[in-house]
């Protein structure tokens, strides 16, 4: 079972869940207020959105919810979480991935396809991955800015870095690897309608842990 | 300030005078002031309700006409689809950003009243031209508003159009149209009902912001001292609108709820006035139980403050608990703010003091209705073409014209608008339409808003029509069947000139035009006194769409497809300079859209696309068909080598506009299939898809675009523009 963390504010939440289901996945919700995650979760996932309304900073204030503290045991127990967007915002505010989201270079919202390579293929989520995805950005503040030199960063936007990314850093990870945060969206790349499937195979690695 | 209060507040002597014979007794002061709202132009539409009678409204799929918050049709399957488009042009001209934001806001409430889940948003936009600082000043906060609300509460910004032009200098259009998806049996509407059932105001707290938004901010012309009317510009919380929108949904889907309005425009007093006449019952309100911003509020205030992000529910006292723990759990105040009663009168208590109690009848179906002035304009002149020189370089021209602001790619803009968030976007902003799939179903639905502003201004009735056409053959191109509309009619002061004539001319030349493709107007909206001293806008009767297309993956786009595929154009309209934006005026007599071709060349691209014969359609508007070729050349990063018929002047077939006109792609062998799908309708092959230049012969005259310096000027114009 895939646990779908759902936040006042959170937006792709319905998106991932259809994700994970379209590659042969169970996927959950998992409420904010809540201090266990659903019985039998297998891995997390933080979905895009603007929790609590962006306020103070985006992910500051879901980043202190009551269920965060489960999902912090899941992850310093091994377990997979996978942050998207917001939640890629949310994971860096609870200090379980590296590094802060700025606002974009361009100060506005910045909403259309980009072509990430794959730089780090030792994660349990990039292991079976082709070396670059067509994936939507969708974001106000994906400006990745941290330490190059001590951080996984496991996806990039190569040289075009549309937001103004350290390293044109798109997705970074923990260490150990089974952390991994990212503002582009796979959920919008999940069917040939949409575009691109190349979002699948990161739901693909969830479905398998 | 010695005038009267009702004059003050925007009523007439005459409708002062009215009301004593409605009540039995002169107004209290918060009775006056809720008779001012809800018998303003805005909320009553007491200049233009006579004349919106004659929209078709019916069709075998219409689940709910014009009269709720939203109209909805089935679109089988047991789902219906709500619509509507709604102005927030005032606002907008006082304070851009929260003006645009709000405008979304309300659009979305509206479509959520039904129980509706909002999945598309669409912006239909006017500004004055963007060398003046104020238009780009408006322009830009505008879009960030729309933005940032739409981003925020997760429902795609898929589509819309914008057009810069200095008839809009001092009266900007901010119109947004909102799409939803319902269970046809599960829709809610707003009308009360059962003694002893509860009011139930969930969301925001009420403040003073937004008071007499109706009156003061829609209802009258602007002016020098705009800025003493800001505090009437209301305020946004998207995040509270987004829990607004789950927990309402929740609440609709476990059957919690007996009826559902939003609160908009005259806030509280249009809310439950309409949902009591509705109904045929009576709501007694406790103000003391509204939950305030702040302290101190007086009765009147509490009554039509326009803060935004609340509705109002309907429950029954059996469920109460249940809808309070819901809204609790989605961290929203609710709270019982009054009952339904058999008298059928609107009362309110403040203090404990009655402070209002009045027929709820009298302020919405007793509202006044004036016949307006019907002056016909002068008779367009028709175009001296030899007064309008040749261009000596066709060549560079055409670049010229893809390079103004009104034909450049909107990318700028739609770039910062969340179009894709919800995982349905099948065809992104940039095309005809914007294609959406239906969740859960093989369907979608194609989305458009038009407006043939400049036609309308010289021939409101053709110009009606055309802008009825612009939308339908929008929507076919993408393979979807036009299903059904909703207006938003921006005009100027009814009461002056000839504007009331222009007003009832553009609605039957609408009509005339839906009832020839069978399309239903199911919602719909009216913004009058858009003009200032100095000028009024073009009549602007924007048309929002909804196409249905059987297979959302045999969708049809823009952009060229193969190298070899034959370029074919469908529809016998005449190209003409008049009214063109490569004249960039309203002038000439444009031609009136033919009923009978238009509704048949929209038939045939929908056929053609349902059997799959076509790679790509784009139809001929804004710049004419030199400017159709571009785009779709560009979107398809292929050019192509075009003959097109002569006869006339090369600028004139080259940037000539007159509607009736697809230009299609498709395989040399589909070719049979593409002629046998367009029956009756002209095909004519003009050329084939290839190379990297965009080449058209007229009369032996060859004029060539190189696709890269095309891009360059198609794709930065507007960045520059408003740097």
């Amino acid at each position: 079972m895939i646990a779908v963390v759902r936040f006042p504010g959170s937006l792709d939440h319905d998106s991932a869940i259809r994700a994970v289901q379209a590659v042969g996945g169970q996927a959950t919700y998992a409420w904010h207020a809540d201090t266990e995650l659903p019985a039998g979760t297998r891995a997390v996932v933080l979905p895009g959105g603007f929790s609590y309304g962006d306020h103070l900073r985006p992910g500051a204030i879901a980043s202190r919810s009551p269920i965060m503290a489960p999902v912090r045991r899941h992850a310093d127990a091994g377990g997979l979480v996978l942050g998207i967007c917001n939640g890629f915002q949310v994971l860096c505010e609870a200090g379980l991935l590296p590094g802060v989201l700025r606002t974009n270079q361009s100060t506005s919202f910045v909403c259309r396809q980009v072509e990430l390579e794959v730089v780090d293929r030792h994660t349990p989520f990039t292991r079976e991955l082709g070396g670059s995805l067509s994936i939507p950005i969708k974001n106000h503040d994906g400006a990745w800015f941290g330490d190059p030199a001590t951080t996984r960063i496991v996806l990039s936007y190569g040289a075009e870095n549309p937001l103004g990314a350290v390293a044109s850093a798109a997705g970074v990870a923990n260490a150990a690897g089974n952390v991994l945060g990212l503002m582009p969206h796979p959920e919008e790349a999940t069917d040939p309608l949409l575009g691109s499937t190349d979002g699948l195979g990161l739901f693909a690695a969830l479905v398998r842990a | 300030m010695s005038a009267p209060l009702h004059r003050q507040l925007g009523l007439s002597d005459e409708e002062f005078a009215a009301i004593p014979g409605l009540i039995g007794r002169p107004p209290t002061d918060p009775e006056l002031v809720m008779f001012s709202l809800m018998w303003s132009e805005h909320c009553s539409y007491k200049h233009s309700r006579s004349l919106l009678r004659r929209f078709p409204t019916t069709g075998p799929h219409v689940l709910q006409g014009p009269g709720e918050n939203a109209g909805a049709v089935d679109v089988g399957d047991g789902w219906a689809i709500a619509l509507k488009v709604e102005s927030h042009n005032h606002p907008s001209a006082v304070e851009p950003f929260e003006g645009a934001a709000t405008g979304v806001g309300g659009i979305v409430r509206d479509i959520l009243a039904l129980g509706a889940r909002p999945i598309a948003l669409l912006d239909s936009l006017r500004f004055g031209t963007l060398d003046s600082p104020r238009s780009r000043h408006l322009f830009t906060r505008a879009v960030a508003g729309i933005g940032h609300y739409g981003n925020c509460i997760g429902v795609p910004t898929v589509g819309g159009e914008v057009v810069f032009d200095d008839r809009y200098e001092d009266s900007c259009l901010v119109n947004a149209m909102c799409v939803g998806l319902v269970p046809a049996d599960g829709m809610l509407r707003a009308a009360a009902f059962g003694e002893g059932n509860l009011l139930v105001l969930i969301g925001n707290r009420t403040g003073r912001d937004g008071i007499g938004g109706a009156s003061v901010l829609a209802s009258a012309e602007l002016s020098a001292d705009d800025d003493s009317k800001r505090p009437s510009v209301q305020v946004s919380d998207p995040f509270t609108e987004r829990k607004l929108i789950d927990c309402c949904l929740e609440l609709a889907g476990g059957g919690l709820l007996l009826a559902l309005q939003d609160l908009g425009a005259a806030g509280l007093t249009s809310a439950a006035s309409e949902m009591a006449a509705k109904g045929g019952v009576g709501l007694e309100i406790d103000l003391d139980r509204v939950h305030l911003r702040e302290e101190g509020m007086a009765a009147a205030e509490i009554l039509v403050s326009e803060s935004q992000e609340r509705m109002l529910g309907l429950v029954d006292p059996a469920n109460l608990d249940a809808v309070l723990a819901m809204c609790a759990r989605w961290e929203l105040d609710a709270n019982v703010i009054g009952t339904v009663t058999g008298t059928g009168n609107f009362t309110a208590r403040h203090h404990g003091e009655i402070v209002v109690d009045i027929p709820a009848s009298a302020l919405t179906d007793d509202a006044p209705s004036y016949a307006v002035p019907r002056d016909p304009a002068p008779a367009p002149v028709a175009l001296d073409l030899d007064a309008v020189p040749v261009p000596g370089d066709l060549a560079n021209a055409w670049l010229a014209l893809l390079g103004r602001p009104n034909i450049a790619s909107k990318r700028w803009i739609y770039q910062q608008y969340d179009h894709l968030v919800g995982a349905n976007t099948v065809r992104r902003p940039g095309g005809d339409a914007a294609v959406i799939r239906i969740p859960g179903m093989s369907r979608a639905l194609a989305v458009t808003t038009d407006c043939a502003e400049r036609h309308c201004e010289l021939d409101p009735r053709g110009g009606g029509r055309a802008s009825v056409f612009e939308a339908a053959r929008n929507i076919a191109c993408t393979g979807g069947l036009p299903y059904a509309a909703s207006d938003c009619l921006n005009f100027a002061n009814p009461e002056k000139g000839s504007t009331g004539w222009r007003l009832a001319e553009a609605i039957e030349g609408m009509s005339e035009a839906l009832e020839a493709i069978s399309v239903p107007v199911v919602s719909g909206n009216v913004s009058l006194y858009n003009e200032s001293p100095e000028r009024a806008i073009y009549p602007t009767p924007v048309i929002g769409m909804v196409g249905l297309l059987e297979d959302a993956a045999a969708s049809v786009g823009h952009a060229y497809g193969a190298e070899g595929d034959l370029v074919v154009l469908l529809g016998g309209g005449l190209p003409r300079l008049d009214a063109s934006e490569w004249l960039g005026t309203a002038s000439g007599s444009p031609a009136r859209p033919d009923l009978g071709r238009e509704a048949a060349l929209v038939s045939a691209m929908v056929t053609a696309a349902r059997r799959g014969v076509v790679t790509s359609a784009h139809d001929v508007s804004d710049g004419g068909i030199a400017v159709t070729l571009a785009e779709s050349a560009l979107a398809g990063g292929i050019g192509c080598t075009v003959t097109l018929p002569g006869g006339r002047r090369a600028d004139e077939v080259l940037f000539g506009e007159s509607g009736e006109r697809i230009v299609v792609t498709c395989r040399p062998e589909a070719l049979a299939a593409l002629r046998e799908s367009a029956g009756d309708v002209p095909v004519a092959v003009i050329g084939a898809v290839g190379g990297d230049t965009v080449e058209v012969s007229v009369d032996g005259m060859s004029v060539r675009l190189e696709l890269e310096r095309a891009r360059d000027v198609y794709e930065t114009t507007l960045t520059k523009a408003i740097a």
